[in-house]
């Protein structure tokens, strides 16, 4: 077994009734790795990153995040990833700092952590003026980019990033990588899904999820190749079309 | 134990922070108890009554006036016929009519016997029942009056045996239904706001997709049910503490038991009711089903509560029925030991089956509460 | 029009696939109905009562007899000493204890007056009173069977006719309550709820910048339910003929149209909360807090308004369900015409006519 590996994917498959939403999928993350989970809108991205963090019971397959099962130890998991839904997902009634404290808190940070990290987290974001504002009040980028902070706040090994540019402009898109980067140079491991192609350009390797199957997977360069396309873009339009 | 500190301060915050919801938390059911406990009276006063005088004698307007002078009833006309009162009945204007037929007097005179014709509208058939005893009350007293006035010393009488009956009310002299609805509306209140608010709780979070975010930490499931409902128990006891001294100082409702018991009786009350509302919150998805459940809930627990209408008046299968009622016990439990004075062994026997609730509805509740799908 | 078609359209399949709320929607007034139908009563039957009897001869024993065997008691335990009856009572255990004196026999023969205590528990006033009476009734009967030899003179006898309700029955006065509980706290939830769910959710933005008007957006999501009460409203009162045998005396047409007035009038209402409130939690609490105890206590269904403090009765008019239980009542059990309940009925309509302008001018405002 490969310790760099911080994701192992065997076959692992969700079915809803009759409805097979991940087919048996299979795939590896190593450390420190951007992974760039894509697809079209429904094709089961989000359902099979559920599996990943712990929230939802696989059917069949095998899956190993941070070295623990997903089966048997989701709890386990728990501890060692951070999670960011498309759903903005911090409290709107609570202001910046108390939703720091709060998620700090249930994650079992000491006090003393929790201030260093939020005082850290609301520099580096620039968000002293709104410090005491109610989240609800912010623009949505800003939330955004909070809500990411705040998924890192217990330095876990594996980011799970879930659509996390939906809806935001391109000047926030790009501050956002940017984060992502830093985030992944201090050795986190990021896995994001998205459909803005241009996105899967940033990423160390890309797979490409259709109908629930993951039908092609590895670095953008070789995937350009391979499907002799010029954007990435050209290369989803190829396998969405069959 | 820090995490749960930290949810139940999240929680507190939220709750606070709210400022439409504040006003319906804290000072509308204290509002609704001082003014609505004035209106909970099965007293019949005021009754309307109307009255048919054929007779016009001296007889019959002294028998008119006996009723002009009992609280009980307000006398408000006199109808020329029957059938006026009769669409006054309709309308709803008048309750009882009162018919004194012809030669009322004269009659009565001479055959030393006579009727009166009372029409009741016995829609509220319970209240009818009390009118035409404070009719036939009236009437009687009236007859001996008449009979001491009319009867000659020739007229041989032997005394009758009487059985005399000397009503007794303990606890409530005066019949006051304060009292009596006092500590019984508080303990709606108090179930009302901890289960509306429990049990919208957790799935106001599923709704938002914050429970999400909660449910991929590693928080344990007992730290944050019991995080979440803290403070709901806590509302609910400082509502029923200021409730309490409410029905004192207003209401002078006594409080004859000890003040810990009824204390550790409601502690684990709110228990249960917290247990159903989080019940209610794991098996909805949107808040609109969780409240329809919640209020389906609430309007059968108060209905059967024996508030209202008491529960041994009802048919077997529903007296069992209320055995699974949590209000019922809270309201025996509040009035034996606030009126009572009932101490520890006497409420024993409801402790124990609210205990016993507690525990399996809040263990259904954790049971059924799902961190992972 | 076709667009406000489509739009009424789109709100009935929102409704029609959440199977789960549609379930507690109609099955819920069913089952409350005919719980309460069936278990709400104010009249006592078998309440538990015990007997402390000092005299234990052949009189006593024949009144115990005669109250054992009407249906109102049940004799449920014997007490010895008048120390014991305080903690019978905080057992809660009777409601009542019958104390005879001492040579009751003796006493009723040589000075034709005996005495028992009627001991009641009175924490429960309508109760204690009742069984005081009920007894009382008992016991007249039986002294009348006694004194049968003594010929009374100059007796007026009341003859009573109980009009409308010949039998006394609770159903006739709680099945109008329910029915008007039920309609009142469904549609002005249901509303409240759907309009601020929206607003939430932020979907009533897009609503309100389609070409649609504002009003045609509110009749659109109260059109729905409109329909659903109306069919709970027939079920209600099926239910009420052919299970509580009710009469309806007056014309089924016209309690129809009022009770779509009603109807309309809650939703009204519904609508008005939803306009000051932001998020559903708020509509929720001020439809249950704020309507469920002030509709059951103040409109008549289970206590008398006039025997309520005249401030009260003040009050209790300003609650629509009031005047609509006065209507069912006068249809249903007295069989009056629209020159009975027209008043009851304008104030109702007034009302409504109140909550909807009231609701136009707020959302006007919101939106500017």
């Amino acid at each position: 077994m490969n310790n760099n590996k911080v994701i192992q994917v065997e076959g692992l498959t969700k079915m809803f009734g009759y409805f097979t939403a991940v087919n048996a999928i299979t795939f590896d993350v190593e450390k420190g790795e951007i992974f760039g989970f894509l697809g079209a809108n429904g094709a089961g991205k989000t359902t099979a990153m559920k599996m990943l963090i712990g929230i939802s019971n696989p059917n069949s397959g095998k899956a190993k995040v941070a070295g623990f099962d997903v089966f048997t130890h989701a709890e386990d998991i728990k501890k060692n990833i951070g999670y960011m839904s498309q759903k903005f997902a911090l409290y709107d009634d609570l202001t910046v700092k108390e939703n720091i404290t709060f998620f700090g808190g249930i994650y079992g940070l000491s006090r003393k952590r929790i201030k260093e990290k939020s005082a850290v987290l609301i520099e580096e974001l620039e968000l002293e003026k709104v410090a005491n504002k109610l989240v609800g009040s912010l623009p949505l980028g800003w939330k955004q980019k909070l809500s990411f902070s705040v998924s890192l706040l217990h330095d876990p090994k594996i980011v799970f990033l879930d659509e996390p540019t939906g809806g935001v402009d391109p000047i926030t898109r790009r501050q956002f990588w940017e984060m992502i980067y830093k985030a992944a140079d201090q050795g986190t491991t990021v896995f994001v899904t998205t459909h803005y192609m241009d996105e899967a350009e940033y990423c160390d390797r890309v797979s490409i999820m259709v109908n629930g199957k993951i039908e092609a997977l590895d670095t953008p360069k070789k995937l350009k190749e391979q499907f002799k396309a010029e954007t990435m873009n050209d290369v989803f339009l190829k396998l969405a079309r069959g | 134990m820090k995490t749960i500190l930290y949810i139940v301060q999240k929680e507190f915050k939220q709750i606070f922070r709210n400022k439409g919801m504040l006003p319906i938390i804290f000072v509308l059911p204290l509002l609704q108890l001082v003014i609505l406990s004035n209106a909970a009276t099965f007293e019949v006063k005021h009754i309307k009554f109307g009255y048919i005088d054929k007779d016009r004698t001296s007889t019959s307007r002294a028998l008119v006036e006996k009723f002009n002078a009992s609280t009980y009833f307000d006398v408000l006309t006199n109808f020329p016929s029957e059938a006026l009162a009769s669409s006054a009945m309709l309308k709803g204007e008048v309750d009882v009519v009162l018919e004194i037929p012809h030669y009322f007097e004269r009659d009565l005179q001479k055959e030393k016997y006579n009727t009166l014709g009372v029409t009741i509208n016995a829609i509220d058939g319970a209240a009818a029942g009390v009118e035409n005893v404070y009719v036939t009350q009236i009437v009687q007293r009236f007859n001996q009056n008449l009979k001491v006035e009319l009867l000659q010393v020739s007229d041989q009488q032997i005394q009758p045996i009487t059985i005399e009956t000397i009503p007794l009310f303990w606890y409530n002299e005066t019949l006051n239904y304060k009292t009596f609805m006092v500590p019984g509306i508080l303990v709606l209140l108090v179930t009302m706001i901890t289960l509306f608010l429990s049990g919208m709780n957790i799935v106001r979070e599923k709704e938002i997709g914050t429970l999400e975010q909660i449910n991929v930490t590693p928080i344990k499931k007992s730290q944050f049910i019991i995080g979440k409902l803290f403070p709901f128990w806590v509302i609910g006891m400082g509502l029923l503490t200021v409730g309490l001294i409410l029905a004192k100082l207003i209401f002078h409702v006594p409080m004859l038991g000890s003040l810990p018991l009824m204390y550790l009786y409601t502690s684990i009350y709110i228990l249960v009711i917290l247990g159903i509302g989080l019940f209610i919150s794991n098996f909805t998805e949107t808040q609109q089903q969780a409240m329809f459940i919640a209020w389906f809930f609430t309007v059968i627990f108060i209905l059967m509560s024996g508030l209202f209408t008491p529960i041994e008046s009802m048919p077997k299968w529903a007296q069992l029925f209320t055995e699974f009622n949590p209000i019922k016990y809270f309201v025996e439990v509040m009035r034996m030991v606030m009126l009572k004075g009932s101490g520890f062994m006497d409420i024993l026997p409801q402790l124990l089956k609210t205990l016993t609730y507690a525990v399996i509805m809040n263990g259904l509740a954790v049971w059924r509460y799902r961190k992972t799908t | 029009m076709k667009r406000f078609i489509g739009f009424i359209k789109k709100e009935f399949y929102h409704i029609f696939r959440d199977r789960r709320s549609l379930f507690i929607l109609f099955g819920m007034p069913i089952a409350q109905i005919l719980l309460f139908g069936f278990a709400i009563t104010n009249e006592i039957n078998n309440v538990d009562i015990a007997i402390l009897d000092h005299s234990k001869d052949a009189t006593t024993k024949e009144i115990i007899n005669k109250i054992a065997s009407s249906k109102y008691f049940s004799i449920k335990q014997m007490v010895n000493r008048e120390a014991d009856i305080a903690s019978v009572f905080k057992k809660g255990q009777v409601k009542a204890v019958l104390n005879f004196e001492k040579d009751f026999s003796k006493n009723l023969i040589k000075e034709h007056k005996a005495t028992i205590q009627i001991i009641t528990d009175a924490t429960d006033p309508n109760t204690a009173n009742t069984i005081s009476n009920y007894v009382n009734a008992i016991l007249q009967k039986y002294q009348k069977e006694l004194n049968k030899d003594i010929t009374m003179v100059y007796q007026i006898v009341p003859e009573t006719r109980m009009v409308y309700n010949p039998e006394l029955k609770s159903v006739y006065m709680f099945v109008p309550g329910v029915m008007t509980i039920i309609l009142m706290l469904v549609s002005a939830m249901m509303t409240s709820i759907s309009i601020t769910r929206e607003k939430e959710l932020g979907t009533m933005e897009i609503l309100l910048v389609s070409p649609l008007k504002p009003i045609q957006v509110i009749i659109g999501k109260v059109f729905p339910y409109i329909f659903l009460s109306i069919i709970n409203a027939v079920i209600i009162v099926m239910l009420s003929i052919f299970i509580f045998k009710m009469p309806v005396q007056g014309s089924l047409f016209l309690l129809g149209l009022e009770s779509i007035l009603f109807i309309i009038s809650a939703l009204a209402l519904g609508i008005l909360i939803s306009t000051i409130s932001a998020t559903q939690q708020t509509a929720m609490m001020i439809s249950l807090m704020g309507l469920m105890l002030p509709v059951i206590l103040l409109s008549g269904f289970i206590f008398p308004i006039s025997s309520m403090p005249v401030p009260l009765q003040v009050i209790s008019n300003i609650i629509p369900a009031k005047w609509f239980i006065i209507i069912i009542k006068g249809i249903m059990l007295k069989g009056v015409g629209l020159q009975f309940i027209w008043k009851e009925t304008l104030i109702l309509l007034g009302m409504t006519v109140f909550f909807m302008a009231l609701s136009v001018k707020k959302y006007k405002i919101r939106l500017e």
